[in-house]
């Protein structure tokens, strides 16, 4: 999945707040972890996931950007305040805004990403 | 209101200190009046007139439920609903700010919600206090006279003395990154040093100065997974500082084959270093939990990724943590 098509799994609600740089747009997503805690994410995340979160701020763009997250869904319609939105592009992060909550968010990705036949066993 | 910019890249460092300083509950005006959703508009226009007040709060018992503005009075005066009860004129959707928030919290808050005045609750989520942008304004004044005093008496004590702020000359704002060494030689051979000063509760700039670090050290060509092993660690204690400390002093050591990180800052020490140690403790605020912080996963993640770690902490003096991470380590 890259994250023009992640663009279009989540569906007619969501926006874009930070849009990929433009070899960006086709980066590669291998997975997704779904957190509100940033140490949580730093232990956890992979490099290559994509974010699911309602943490918008530009903290959450320094833990990406350490990580190698190189796209951040935010859920629940959480407006994204400028400060981050110009982390996000020095960094080169996309940002997207959705007004579903994790669950469902982290729900389609899960589908997509399993449609193309990659699988999360439990680790 | 126009906007109220907080300058973290070049304002004077004195001002930035105060409002990182400066908590919220130092500025606001206690003693709030207070309405009850039953209440009629008309009775608190009357409030508004005899305390000279723009705004009151609801209170449902303990429980702030909604806020009503000299706005919402002229609106109901306007459509004949004065003698209406509060409860169907305020502003339910409240905004509010805690006490322990450092000032620049209001100020961003201020600048980013428009509204004219913010409730402050407690940590129990009960009303203490109320602030409005002149609140700031004189809480600000004073301390700056207090500050520029200060610094007036040590520029008369030492006429040499360049004019730096007072006793913040040893101290950059969160991300001012002082260089010792030459890191752009590419020589893989001798120790650089990064240094950078931490700022309490400076949320708006905390990271930064670990994301530097970490394109330094990209830059520098070490492998990916290692990099993302420093940056993890020099993040999480670049946070513990921001959020525990009344500041201090990140420093890193990159060697061709390892990395020692130092975190040395100037209290006020951890009183029980085992449970501090635990994944799942944390003594954060609720507030700073809810910008994803105070987890309890920062010191266990710094060990985690560590090949050694060492922590020592003296209360009421501080604490220091040493991390080094080889490559192809942990």
């Amino acid at each position: 999945m890259t994250i023009t098509e992640l663009g279009e799994i989540l569906g007619d609600g969501a926006v874009v707040a930070v849009a990929a740089q433009a070899a960006g747009g086709k980066a590669e997503i291998g997975g997704g972890y779904t957190s509100d805690l940033l140490s949580d994410v730093m232990a956890n995340a992979k490099t290559g996931d994509v974010l699911v979160t309602i943490q918008a701020h530009r903290n959450t763009v320094a833990v990406a950007g350490i990580v190698g997250i190189a796209v951040i869904v935010v859920c629940n319609g959480r407006e994204v305040p400028a400060d981050m939105a110009e982390a996000a592009r020095d960094e080169g992060i996309a940002v997207f805004i959705s007004p579903e909550s994790q669950f469902r968010v982290s729900g389609r990705i899960w589908t997509a990403l399993h449609a193309e036949g990659r699988s999360f066993p439990a680790s | 209101m126009s906007s109220v910019p907080i300058d973290t890249e070049s304002g004077p460092q004195v001002v930035l200190e105060l409002l990182y300083r400066l908590r919220v509950r130092d500025a606001m005006t206690r003693g709030v009046a207070t309405a009850a959703p039953g209440d009629t508009l008309r009775s608190v226009q009357y409030l508004m007139r005899d305390r000279n007040i723009t705004g009151v709060p609801v209170l449902d018992g303990n429980r702030l439920v909604g806020i009503v503005s000299i706005g919402d009075i002229i609106a109901a005066f306007d459509e004949g609903r004065i003698g209406e009860s509060a409860e169907g004129s305020m502003n339910a959707t409240v905004i509010s700010l805690e006490e322990d928030m450092p000032l620049s919290f209001a100020v961003t808050y201020f600048d980013r919600y428009k509204y004219g005045r913010f409730p402050v609750l407690d940590r129990d989520g009960r009303l203490v206090g109320i602030i409005t942008a002149s609140d700031i304004v004189r809480n600000l004044l004073v301390a700056l006279n207090a500050e520029v005093a200060k610094l007036e008496r040590t520029l008369s004590a030492d006429p040499d003395l360049a004019p730096r702020t007072g006793d913040s000359r040893d101290r950059g704002a969160s991300g001012s990154l002082e260089i010792q060494g030459n890191a752009a030689s590419g020589g893989r051979t001798a120790a650089v040093e990064l240094r950078f000063a931490v700022t309490p509760l400076d949320f708006s700039r905390s990271g930064e100065a670990s994301s530097k670090f970490k394109r330094a050290l990209a830059a520098s060509g070490f492998e990916p997974a290692f990099v993302r092993r420093v940056a993890v660690a020099s993040y999480e204690l670049e946070m513990n500082q921001v959020i525990h400390s009344a500041g201090g002093i990140m420093a890193m050591r990159i060697s061709p084959d390892h990395v020692e990180i130092s975190a040395d800052d100037e209290g006020p020490g951890i009183a029980d270093l085992d449970a501090a140690m635990r994944e799942g403790f944390s003594t954060a605020t609720e507030w700073v939990r809810s910008l994803g912080f105070g987890a309890g996963m920062g010191l266990p993640n710094v060990k985690r990724v560590s090949d050694e770690f060492a922590i020592e902490s003296e209360v009421g003096k501080g604490t220091k943590v040493r991390a080094l991470l080889r490559r192809g380590g942990a």
